[in-house]
């Protein structure tokens, strides 16, 4: 009871704080643009065309969207499957941001899609089983579920819904598989849209391997973003955790920082490998080239090698710093993928450059995202174990 | 199976949706199949 | 470029296990040959003069809205124009090295095996057996996924409508071949430079044209094999390259090139549930084992806590025994002294 009180009092207090400001802008331009949106067609509000059919809705809310929001599934998996205990108190936010992520995620594809009221038809009515995006949507749609269900008995614990909450911890190990598979399986098949256009992707980002990239690289997405917002929630959030979330933190900083380090370092060769797959050395040489090296030493090998460091040397400060930079990196390789690579061979008259309004929606999205989270954070037990369900799961 | 596939992508249309099926089928499989394994080891923690 | 993009290796990443398939392999070693009899459209670059006639049909026979610039104005030609959602085809002008321009009428390929078809999620797409590529407005999401697909960059969106766009290309005038028709382009041409037929039949007429005038032609009918095959074909006496006809975007088919990772799509479902259960249960074995040893130790500990405790006390406790004696000793020498002295004193 005393949370609700705080709740309600707080924001009437800071209602003007410069972020609120912000986000209320934000949201209010975002609004007008989808008016614009559902009344003018896609056409109206984005430098979309014919040759460009996919714009930064996809680049962006889509695809980094999707690889951001893989904290939960490593989260979850490393407590629960690698028996690492000490990440418990990791799941919970890391398990809330995906679900947010990718609720998101599908809200923005509402924009994206010319009928989005027909978003469920591939699963429901004409299964396209051949397209890698069926792939997509049907793990999508399942994940959403499964985070949903995974997420739900902290909503449970806040508004004390005790049978329904046993019945969910119970299928924690079920639930946390089943995630794994379904982020196994639209990860990499994101990065296999692009398989069917090797005539429009830059060959050095075309790769037979680009399944493996993206689903490789989410790892380190998702954990990273695990780390970027952990140091947020410490700054904003910190009175709401409780002495394990405070005295696991340092623990769950290093060991991500690890894993990371590795699996970048992995990412690394198997990119290597792509190139001698496809004797692709000589692009190097050219512009892409350089694109191409900017994004692999220095937003893979000099963070993978910061992580070290930081591990080694337990500086964490280092390390929250690595996780922001592998974060733009991420984002970096996304859009290098489905923007600067697509459609390379086209005069640059034939380009695609978001517009302002794309962009604004993005924006929009991201904030919406914010107030939730902020929204749930403050009211159910995220941070920190609910008192009277401790020593429950 | 007499249905005669003229182009790979409708075979691969058929092949893959029979798939799909399977593969739903599967993981209901394994969670059945786990719970008959562990049943008997220890009645509290199914999963 | 295009060889090596046709070993295509889907790959899982288990241990490295690795899933390598060409579209041979996802279906067995059976292949595909198309529906037979089904229709196609050549066309002969040599022959076509850039008029604008079958723009002019198509615009008719699809009952489209009128363009910006009249049909018989031919100084359109002079930029580069691409199919949009108000037109199925367009014909371009291109100046090629060899002197004189050429034109070339681009429209959608019907591909034997379409990407676009590939592609979609829920289906709108399908090869029919007349030959056309048939789309479906009435399932259509818009994801434009299609798009990205297609090679020869032909589908096209409505983008100005606000909440029914759809995917619009060419129809092979699909609903006229079916009253037994020709294709509206077809029947517009004045200069015979698009011929109806069936693939095969038209695959031979070409050979023929080739074989005929080997200096007006060059030898290769392009659509005959680029991304699997096409229905509509092309012979050119310059360059395909030359002519906007991308070259390199090799024989593999687009589900040939997707195969691979669709593949790998049950492997991970059919195996990640038994690795993955399988580390769980090995890591809850761990723990158990290693809270049986934690408690083991710590029964030992105070095992050991406790014999220690006793032998300590034992020993304190004889150790005290032996003091006590002495002390007692002491005290009883003591006192026999002084009753001595007291004796001695008594006796003094
Ligand atoms: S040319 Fe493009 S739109 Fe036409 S059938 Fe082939 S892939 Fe589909
Ligand atoms: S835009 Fe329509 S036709 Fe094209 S892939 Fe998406 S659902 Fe299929
Ligand atoms: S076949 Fe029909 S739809 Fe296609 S370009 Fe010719 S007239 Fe237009």
């Amino acid at each position: 009871m005393s949370q609700e009180s705080t709740a309600s009092t707080a924001p009437r207090k800071s209602l003007f704080t410069p972020f609120n400001v912000v986000a209320g802008v934000i949201v209010l331009v975002g609004l007008v643009i989808t008016f614009l949106r559902f009344t003018k067609g896609i056409g109206a509000v984005t430098n979309l065309d014919d040759n460009n059919p996919w714009g930064i809705w996809i680049s962006f809310d889509l695809l980094c969207g999707v690889a951001l929001a893989a904290g939960g599934y490593t989260t979850s998996a490393a407590c629960y499957l690698f028996g690492l205990k000490r990440y418990h108190s990791a799941v919970r936010p890391a398990i809330l941001t995906a679900f947010l992520g990718y609720a998101l995620v599908v809200f923005a594809l509402h924009y994206d899609v010319g009928r989005p009221w027909r978003l469920t038809y591939p699963i429901f009515l004409s299964q396209g089983t051949t397209s890698l995006l069926f792939e997509v949507g049907l793990c999508v749609f399942l994940y959403l579920t499964v985070l949903f269900i995974e997420w739900l008995p902290a909503a449970c614990e806040w508004l004390r819904l005790d049978k329904l909450r046993k019945v969910l911890v119970k299928l924690t190990l079920v639930l946390t598989i089943f995630g794994v598979v379904l982020s196994t399986l639209h990860q990499s098949s994101l990065g296999a849209l692009y398989l069917i256009a090797p005539s429009k992707v830059h060959p050095l980002w075309y790769s037979p391997y680009l399944a493996l990239f993206f689903f490789v690289s989410s790892m380190f997405a998702g954990m990273s973003m695990v780390l970027f917002e952990g140091t947020l929630a410490h700054r904003n959030f910190h009175e709401l955790m409780d002495e394990t979330h405070l005295e696991e933190a340092p623990g769950v900083v290093t060991g991500f920082a690890k894993a990371c380090s590795v699996v970048m370092c992995g990412y690394l060769i198997m990119k290597m490998f792509g190139l001698a797959l496809e004797n692709k050395w000589h692009y190097l040489a050219t512009g892409y080239g350089v694109l191409f090296l900017v994004e692999l030493i220095g937003f893979v090998a000099l963070p993978a090698y910061l992580y070290a460091i930081g591990a080694r040397e337990r500086n964490r400060t280092l390390i929250r710093f690595t996780a922001v930079w592998t974060v733009l990196g991420i984002v970096f390789n996304r859009f290098n993928v489905s923007l600067v690579a697509f459609n390379w061979q086209l005069p640059s008259a034939d380009r695609y450059f978001p517009s302002w309004m794309e962009i604004a929606i993005s924006l929009f999205v991201v904030t919406v995202g914010v107030l939730a989270y902020r929204f749930i954070c403050t009211r159910m037990p995220i941070f920190y174990e609910h008192p009277d369900y401790k020593e429950s799961h | 199976m007499d249905t005669v596939f003229y182009t790979l992508q409708d075979f691969l249309l058929h092949s893959k949706s029979v798939t799909y099926v399977l593969m739903g089928l599967g993981l209901l499989l394994y969670v059945f199949w786990w719970w008959f394994l562990t049943d008997k080891d220890e009645k509290k923690r199914l999963f | 470029m295009s060889i090596k993009r046709r070993t295509f290796l889907g790959l899982i990443g288990a241990a490295g296990v690795t899933v390598a398939s060409t579209g041979a392999r996802a279906a067995g070693n059976a292949h595909f040959d198309g529906y037979p009899g089904s229709k196609g459209v050549l066309f002969d670059a040599t022959r076509c003069i850039g008029c604008r006639k079958c723009e002019a049909a198509c615009n008719a026979v699809n009952e489209l809205p009128a363009p910006a610039e009249k049909f018989d104005d031919l100084t359109v030609l002079d930029r580069s124009r691409r199919t949009d959602a108000k037109t199925f085809t367009v014909v371009n002008k291109y100046e090629t090295p060899s002197g004189g321009p050429v034109y070339r009428k681009m429209q959608c390929n019907h591909c034997l095996e379409p990407a676009c078809a590939s592609a979609c999620f829920v289906k709108a797409f399908a090869k029919t057996p007349e030959g056309a590529v048939s789309y479906d407005a009435s399932v259509c999401v818009g994801c434009r996924y299609c798009m990205i697909a297609c090679p020869f960059n032909i589908p096209t969106y409505e983008y100005d409508e606000p909440l029914s766009p759809r995917v619009r290309k060419c129809t092979m005038c699909r609903p006229r071949i079916l009253e037994g028709r020709l294709p509206g382009c077809v029947e517009a041409c004045p200069k015979e430079a698009l011929t109806f037929g069936t693939r095969d039949e038209l695959i031979k007429i070409a050979r023929k044209r080739i074989e005929k005038y080997p200096d007006r032609y060059l030898d290769h009918i392009y659509g005959e094999r680029e991304m699997g095959g096409t229905s509509w074909l092309y012979i050119s006496g310059v360059p395909f390259s030359q002519i906007g006809l991308r070259e390199d975007l090799g024989y593999a088919s687009a589900p040939e090139l997707t195969s691979g990772a669709l593949a790998a799509v049950p492997v991970v479902a059919g195996l990640w549930p038994a690795l993955l259960g399988g580390l769980w249960a090995i890591n809850k074995r761990k723990e158990k084992i290693a809270r049986q040893e934690k408690r083991e130790a710590v029964e030992n500990a105070v095992a050991r806590a406790s014999a220690e405790a006793e032998s300590k006390l034992s020993a304190a406790l004889s150790k005290a025994e032996v003091e006590n004696r002495r002390r007692i000793e002491v005290e009883v020498k003591r006192a026999l002294e002084e009753a001595g002295l007291n004796d001695t004193k008594e006796e003094g």
